[in-house]
């Protein structure tokens, strides 16, 4: 029978990515419920050091592939050494980040091992308890009570939640018929689990009889993106713009807030769009999902699918000049003003302020 | 090259709005359009046969009404046109959509096929992958650059952190990011066009020789939605309207001071 939870670890150039440690977080959530193992399964090439970490993050298990076709990420070994770890080792359950990788990879194997496969994720759940609790508190279900109650508790299936429709609706996906049950996870939203350099777990080497010809594509070269990348998804203090910042320039007193707060600047879709600021530092939908202590949203509108990457922050601060924008409903403090004037002052108070502590 | 571009007729989902009392989408008078990574595959297709030669065949799944995303497709210069469209295709998950699509690119023959990176009211970005399986061919993901050379192509992938040039031989499949190409506009003639050439409609007759019916539509699908709801909104906060900039900056400081932000 089908059992254990298993983790596709992400990689790059031998670095773990942080979506594989909330993968196996949650992961080891599930695995209460369960009843059932964290399998964590690494691929690449000389990396096989990196599975005491996954261990130690909550993984029982580690099932090492390690090959030179799989030191660069290309699709074809990478689906045939995880089709081989399924068909192998039969497991319940398989995570994938949802990330260019995973999303890459992971439909590829759905349907070699013809199974379902639900993307980008943002919320999973085996226990029913739990899930309606879920739909009781965050939900527009709450308004259906009779829906949830009726839900069947004894269910031990995958119940995966995703937005869709550009973020107007969730929708919950279940895949009964066939295993392993498969999810992409979207990065940033399942939170980090502890690291305990105590834990011990089991590591396995796996010849799942790969070969250099099985990398059917040819990496020519790799093009670094002009701007180094920045991790908005990791900042305590994001100060985001919108159309309200009115161009390039606009967001230079973001940056100068940013920079005291000791945050970074994000940006909604527009921005980008208009190449006022580079893609990595889009919130929302198409961009990235954020949870930062403050948010600070400077003329952001609140389209829906900004607000689907930026609703769980701590605290949001809106300024606007449009006291009925969707974002000052879900503002937990609204100021209804003017950029332009308020953000220079507000600089000037902060450094104030600061000075007047180091005294 | 025979090139054929899968394309999707979505809503336009900024105008999708979710009833709160049934939680179903309402959908009555929103838009349809041409989903806008599919546009700029089916731009670079056109561009690819402007500079190798060969034809542009674009297909389209869904309801009889994709008829309109077809004529589009054939305005701005598709040499010819097919839609899927029968009772058992309905409610299929990617993995059944993806069954579908491959039988008819086996049936219409293909060197290069072009989908889109991803639909806007699904957001999922498998079939094209799922696609490429049931084909037994390569795909490469994420094009945001994409050229011709012999019985290559060269694409460039994008990643979050950086992009690769991939080299591949046909033949092989190519997901499109919206970036890949601005689409060009229908042309009068072109509209015209469109409408005196013929969109082959393709049931599930058409395709059944190579087709399990077990594997496709609603019971076929793989995954099957539990439910489907609306998001709640945060409790409403504070909203301070009527401040002068000293006052708003006052109540700044004292939420960022409070939160121990500073």
């Amino acid at each position: 029978m089908s059992k254990d939870i298993f983790v596709i670890v992400e990689q790059r150039g031998g670095a773990v990515q942080k979506v594989s440690y909330e993968l196996i977080g949650e992961a080891a959530k599930l695995s209460a419920d369960l009843g059932e193992q964290v399998v964590a399964v690494l691929l690449g090439h000389e990396i096989a050091h990196k599975a005491e970490t996954l261990v130690q993050y909550g993984a029982d298990k580690v099932l090492v592939v390690d090959h030179p076709v799989l030191a660069d990420y290309t699709t074809e070994p990478y689906v045939k050494a995880v089709e081989y770890i399924i068909r192998t080792y039969d497991p319940n359950i398989v995570l994938f980040g949802a990330s260019s990788i995973g999303r890459d990879m992971a439909p590829r194997i759905a349907g070699r091992v013809h199974t379902g496969l639900t993307a980008d994720c943002t919320r999973l759940d085996v226990d029913v308890k739990k899930y309606q609790d879920y739909l009781r508190t965050s939900t527009s279900l709450s308004l259906q009570p009779e829906r949830i109650d009726a839900l069947d508790t004894s269910d031990r299936y995958l119940k995966m939640t995703r937005p869709a429709f550009g973020g107007n609706v969730m929708a919950t996906i279940v895949c009964r018929k066939y295993t392993p049950q498969m999810a992409t996870v979207r990065p940033g939203v399942m939170e980090m689990p502890q690291k305990d350099e105590s834990r011990r777990g089991e590591i396995v080497m796996v010849d799942a009889g790969l070969s250099m010809e099985d990398q059917n594509v040819t990496i020519l070269q790799v093009v670094p993106s002009d701007k180094k990348a920045v991790d908005i998804t990791k900042a305590k203090v994001l100060v985001s713009g919108g159309r309200g910042v009115g161009g390039a320039e606009g967001y230079e007193p973001l940056r100068q807030l940013a920079a005291l707060l000791g945050g970074e600047v994000s940006s909604s879709r527009i921005g980008v769009d208009n190449g006022w600021i580079e893609k990595s530092r889009q919130v929302g939908q198409t961009g990235k999902t954020v949870h930062p202590d403050l948010y600070i949203a400077c003329g952001i509108s609140g389209a829906i699918q900004h607000l689907a990457g930026m609703e769980g922050s701590e605290f949001i601060l809106a300024i606007n000049k449009d006291a009925s924008c969707p974002m000052m409903k879900i503002a937990d403090l609204g100021i209804v003003g003017d950029l332009k004037v308020i953000l220079p002052k507000l600089i000037a108070a902060i450094k104030a302020y600061k000075l007047s502590q180091t005294v | 090259m025979k090139i054929v571009v899968c394309i999707k007729q979505v809503p336009d989902t900024a105008e999708v709005k979710l009833d709160p009392k049934t939680n179903t989408l309402i959908r009555e008078g929103v838009p349809s359009i041409i989903n806008h990574d599919d546009k700029a595959g089916l731009e670079t297709a056109l561009q690819l046969r402007e500079q190798v030669g060969g034809t542009v065949t674009v297909v389209c799944m869904g309801p009889p009404q994709a008829d309109v995303a077809l004529r589009e497709a054939l305005a701005m210069g598709a040499d010819e046109a097919y839609l899927l469209s029968a009772r058992e295709f309905g409610g299929s998950d990617t993995y059944a959509t993806a069954t579908i699509l491959a039988a008819a690119l086996r049936k219409i023959g293909f060197d290069l096929v072009i989908t889109g990176r991803q639909a806007i009211d699904g957001d999922t970005a498998q079939v094209g992958p799922q696609i490429a399986e049931q084909l037994h061919i390569p795909q490469v993901s994420y094009a945001e650059a994409l050229r011709a050379e012999g019985d290559h192509v060269i694409v460039q992938r994008q990643f979050e952190d950086r992009s690769h040039l991939l080299q591949v031989q046909l033949p092989c499949l190519v997901t499109a990011l919206s970036e890949l190409n601005q689409a060009r506009y229908m042309s009068v003639g072109g509209i015209v066009d469109a409408y005196a050439k013929d969109v082959t409609v393709w049931g599930f007759e058409d395709l059944k020789n190579d087709l399990n019916p077990a594997f496709i539509g609603l019971n076929g699908s793989p995954t099957n939605v539990f439910q489907s709801f609306g998001k709640q909104l945060r409790a409403p906060g504070v909203v301070l309207s009527g401040l002068s900039a000293d006052e708003a900056v006052d109540a700044i400081m004292q939420t960022l001071i409070q939160r121990h932000i500073i």
